[in-house]
């Protein structure tokens, strides 16, 4: 696919249009709107399959579909300017929050990731998704690129903080996606190749120290992943059965409503993480086209976003957040078919559940700032 | 400090951006891949999985077929009840899961016990019965948290029941769980689904008729294997009804006849073989076998001396005793041993040539001298001693079998006795002994080696009545599938026995009707107006008597008391029912066996002779004057 602009709908205020006024004036971004809206009407198609075709679930994602629109759309019209500088307090909170989850937190599912505010029951992770990209944007904004290794030492001092602290909850996914959210800006910020292959060296050579410091059940789920057959009707069941249901909906899928994995039961988590296994059952290998086209037309338009940014802060923002979004997609798909172990990461905007949509369309609301608010600078 | 360029910087930022959407479509192109193959790939490998996952195949057990008696009563039927049942192999802690299950069903020490005991002997993947008969409390009490207890559910079936409970324990024998002992003898797939077998009886002996073909049904199931819907069936074929011979009520008035004793009444009919009674007491509640019979109530009646467990009918071998004088009369005549006026000198003993021991005669004073009429009327021991001893053991027993005695009469019922006809060849065999000649003497009066089961004597009559005609004696008259008209008749079998002279076998018959009509016939107390009665009395020691003693039954404890044996059959003329009665200790066959005789054929007889209102009108058996003490059968 090129990045050709006119063919991605190029939108500036320098020049504006009076069909793309009210998109214009409200800093929203046509061809990422769109993109975003038919997932979301995607994943409730899907979502009333996957929910036994409960209209009732269907509705209350509708309902938070809106809410995250709503935040997305408030979240463009702030300035990127303003985002820049409040990154600094906004990561300095979210590490203080997640220390304090580590303390006070609620228990859910055997980890602590929960912050009971009273009124809401909050996840700093969350919030921490976005905090690290900023204060790592913020900290490079000033800095000259590449950055020089005291500088790359502070920033990665800057993503490890809260990485582990998460971990510590431990949320392995959560954890995975912040890191990766890190890596990328230091990605983007242009370190080294010769850097980057040290890395994953490293990362290899760290892989059984990381074992030794693992959960009892998160090395389940890597042994379950390297052998499913091993533990058909324990851990290793639900990759059997999420693997059946995909091979079985074969290239055109067994029709909407008529997967017999998802309709029965046979498939674990099918309207959250695995939902996944129930596009793919009942929609085919060509449902399952449809929707990877639509994530790559989001990510592709995420990432021209980002070159089309101004200054440093939006740039690697902006790609680090679009890439982040595709991590998502990457880790869940590839759970789901077997591919990756399990690893508890939503298929974005398709999945059940509110939190990490929220966050996600934050992200993209910045996404949408970073490329409407232009400052009428001479190239 | 570096200046930062920002030329540069949106250069480089580019050239990553192009790398990172390289990699994100060549990520993508990588799951592609992977989806490919599962989807397009190994898709026929997958649908056939998820068919595995969704598809089940499901037997439908037939329903069991039923059993009526000849007047169409239910003697074995089909009960709707619901069962607690576990499978242990979906539940991880079984013994959890029942402490559980305490909470909302009450399961005491005996559902424990029978649970234990049942899933030893069960089939994989079978449910094993926790709780039987639940109530509809207890039934919806557990749909409430049915979802708290996987692999354990309510079963709905049909439970076999047995109305008559003791009446019918032996001859209908009962059903039980299929145990892994049965698995070895029966079709398995046929029995996919079943959960009961005929364990005895006619429900063991017609098992293969009463249970049907299996049904099968293809189902859809979901993850934790409930049926969703159906896909295909075959109906089963429900197995087909059993319809007998049997009066249901005049079983129970043989075994009401037989008052407090122990013992058997056969009644058949002379004419087709067909068991119209078949009776042995005391019986036991077969319905307490259907769910699994506790420990503690299996010991109970196996522990019981009375052994309610033992078919005396069928199984029970007893000396014949005085009432095998008919036969071996018919067989001293159309031997040519002797004719029907000869005559021999009883003396009240009988001794060998050449032997000091005397056999003695139950008179001690002797009969004097006696012909066959006189022999079979008045029961003399001496006249047989001699015709024995005159017609040799070979003649006698190859006669003999003529009747049965000896082999099984093949009834449609298993664990049959064979009882014993003694012979030189069968002393052989089985004692690795010669034969000795006073052994010819006591079987010439029933006794020694000679045993017969009830149901022998019953046969054997049978075919002195018809004349002739050794019916293989049955209890089911015709098969009947349900909703249908056809009648599957078991026809009768008969071995015809050789007849050298009509006149010999009415000679007999006479004689036995002596017995009971004649003025010194030793059942003569049974007589009455009605119809006209032949029979046999006869006594079973139990307790040898030693050459000197005398016999005193006030001294000899009840249970070593001789039995009372009774053969008959009516109406003479034209005879429609053959008894063999043995009352265990009873004494004399006169006094205690004949009556249980009379009011079987009472039953029988009666309505049938003279309508259904006549039969209050009669004067009951029983109440004849007593016999004298004379009549010692």
């Amino acid at each position: 696919m090129s990045l050709d602009p006119a063919a991605l709908g190029d939108l500036t205020p320098s020049d504006p249009n009076r069909r793309q006024g009210i998109l214009a004036r409200y800093h929203l971004d046509l061809p990422l709107l769109v993109g975003l809206l038919l997932l979301s009407v995607y994943g409730l198609v899907v979502l009333y399959s996957a929910s036994g075709e409960d209209i009732a679930q269907v509705e209350r994602q509708a309902l938070r579909f809106l809410l995250a629109f709503g935040i997305m759309i408030g979240v463009a019209q702030i300035r990127p300017d303003q985002l820049m500088r409040w990154s600094p307090w906004l990561y300095l909170v979210g590490t203080v929050l997640l220390v304090l989850v580590l303390v006070i937190g609620d228990i859910g599912k055997g980890a602590q990731r929960w912050l009971d505010l009273g009124v809401i029951r909050f996840q700093p992770s969350e919030m921490v998704k976005l905090a690290v990209p900023m204060m790592l944007a913020w900290y490079f904004h000033d800095k000259p690129l590449p950055p020089n290794w005291r500088h790359l030492g502070v920033a990665v001092a800057l993503m490890v903080l809260p990485v582990l602290l998460i971990a510590k909850q431990p949320d392995l996914g959560t954890s995975l996606l912040v890191a990766s959210a890190g890596i990328f800006v230091l990605f983007l910020a242009g370190i080294s190749w010769r850097l980057i292959g040290g890395l994953i060296a490293a990362a290899a050579a760290a892989a059984p120290i990381a074992w030794h410091f693992m959960r009892e059940y998160q090395k389940q789920r890597v042994l379950t992943f390297l052998d499913p057959e091993k533990d058909p009707l324990g851990a290793g069941y639900h990759i059997i059965q999420s693997k059946i249901a995909i091979g079985s909906g074969g290239l055109w899928g067994k029709g909407w409503l008529n997967g017999t994995q998802s309709q029965l039961d046979f498939l674990p988590e099918r309207h959250t993480d695995f939902i996944f296994a129930v596009l793919a059952e009942e929609l085919g290998l060509v449902g399952v086209s449809v929707l990877l086209a639509l994530y790559l037309f989001v990510i592709l338009r995420g990432l021209y976003i980002a070159t089309r940014a101004q200054d440093t802060y939006g740039r690697l923002l902006a790609g680090s957040l679009t890439l982040v979004f595709f991590v998502y997609l990457l880790v869940n798909v590839g759970m789901v078919s077997g591919l990756l172990p399990v690893v508890g990461v939503p298929l974005p905007l398709i999945s059940y559940g509110g939190t990490s949509l929220v966050t996600l369309m934050a992200g993209f609301g910045m996404l949408m700032s970073i490329h409407t608010h232009r400052k009428l600078l001479p190239r | 400090m570096q200046i930062k360029d920002h030329i540069r910087e949106e250069q480089a930022f580019l050239g990553r951006a192009v790398v990172a959407g390289l990699l994100v479509i060549l990520a993508l192109l990588a799951l592609g891949v992977r989806l490919f193959q599962l989807q397009v790939v190994q898709h026929d490998h997958f649908t056939t999985l998820s068919k595995d996952n969704r598809v089940k195949l499901r037997p439908l057990p037939p329903t069991r077929g039923l059993i009526y008696d000849r007047n169409g009563k239910l003697l074995a039927q089909n009960r709707p009840a619901y069962s607690l049942e576990l499978v242990p192999e979906q539940v991880a802690d079984v013994e959890e899961t029942l402490q559980r299950l305490s909470q909302y069903i009450q399961i005491d020490d005996d559902d424990r016990e029978r649970f234990a005991r049942l899933r030893r002997r069960k089939r994989r993947f079978d449910s094993v019965p926790i709780r039987v008969n639940l109530t509809a409390e207890e039934a919806a009490r557990f749909a409430v948290v049915r979802h708290l207890f996987p692999g354990v559910d309510i079963k709905a079936q049909l439970l076999r029941h047995y109305p008559f409970g003791n009446a019918t324990s032996h001859l209908l024998g009962y059903v039980g769980r299929i145990s892994t002992r049965d698995l070895a003898t029966i079709d398995t797939s046929n029995y996919a689904g079943t959960s009961h077998i005929g364990k005895t009886g006619l429900e063991k002996s017609y098992e293969a008729v009463l249970h049907g073909v299996v049904g099968v049904q293809q189902v859809e199931v979901n993850s934790v294997g409930r049926v969703v819907r159906v896909l295909e069936q075959t109906p089963p074929e429900p197995g087909q009804d059993l319809h007998l011979h049997l009066d249901i009520d005049l079983q129970r008035i043989a075994l009401e006849a037989l008052g407090d004793y122990n013992g058997a009444v056969v009644a058949i009919d002379p004419r087709n073989g067909g068991i119209l009674a078949l009776a042995s007491k005391p019986g036991y509640d077969p319905n307490l076998f259907v769910e699994g019979i506790s420990r503690r109530d299996y010991k109970a009646l196996q522990e019981n001396h009375d052994r309610p467990l033992y078919d005396r009918a069928l199984r029970g071998q007893y000396p014949p005793g005085s009432t095998i004088k008919p036969f071996i009369g018919l067989a001293g005549l159309e031997t040519g041993t002797i004719r029907y006026d000869t005559t021999y000198y009883c003396p009240g003993y009988f001794q060998l040539p050449g032997h000091e021991h005397k056999y003695r005669d139950w008179k001690k004073s002797g009969h004097g001298t006696v012909d066959l009429d006189i022999a079979i009327t008045q029961s003399c021991d001496v006249f047989y001693y001699k015709l024995a001893h005159n017609m040799g053991i070979d003649a006698m027993s190859s006669y003999l079998a003529n009747f049965g005695f000896g082999r099984r009469t093949g009834v449609d019922l298993v664990g049959e006795s064979r009882g014993i006809l003694p012979s030189r060849e069968w002393k052989r065999h089985t004692k690795h002994q010669p034969w000795y000649p006073g052994e010819t003497v006591i079987a010439g009066i029933g006794q020694g080696y000679f045993l017969a089961t009830p149901l022998q004597l019953a046969a054997a009559t049978a075919a002195i009545a018809n004349g002739g005609h050794l019916l293989q004696p049955h209890l089911v008259d015709y098969l009947q599938t349900r909703g249908s008209q056809e009648r599957i008749p078991i026809p009768p079998h008969d071995e015809p026995i050789p007849i050298v002279s009509e006149a010999d076998w009415d000679d007999v018959r006479r004689a036995m009707e002596h017995v009971v009509e004649g003025k010194r016939g030793t059942a003569r107390r049974i007589r009455t107006p009605a119809y006209r009665i032949a029979g046999k009395t006869g006594t079973a020691q139990v307790f040898t008597v030693g050459q000197e003693e005398e016999y005193e039954e006030e001294k000899v404890a009840h249970r070593y008391r001789d039995h009372a044996l009774f053969i008959a059959y009516a109406p003479v003329e034209d005879p429609q029912i053959a008894v063999a009665v043995v009352v265990e200790n009873g004494g004399h066959g006169g006094s205690t066996a004949a009556p249980v005789a009379r009011k079987v054929m009472d039953a029988w007889l009666l309505p049938r002779l003279y309508g259904p209102q006549k039969e209050k009108t009669l004067e009951p058996a029983g109440e004849n004057p007593p016999a004298s003490r004379e009549i010692h059968p």
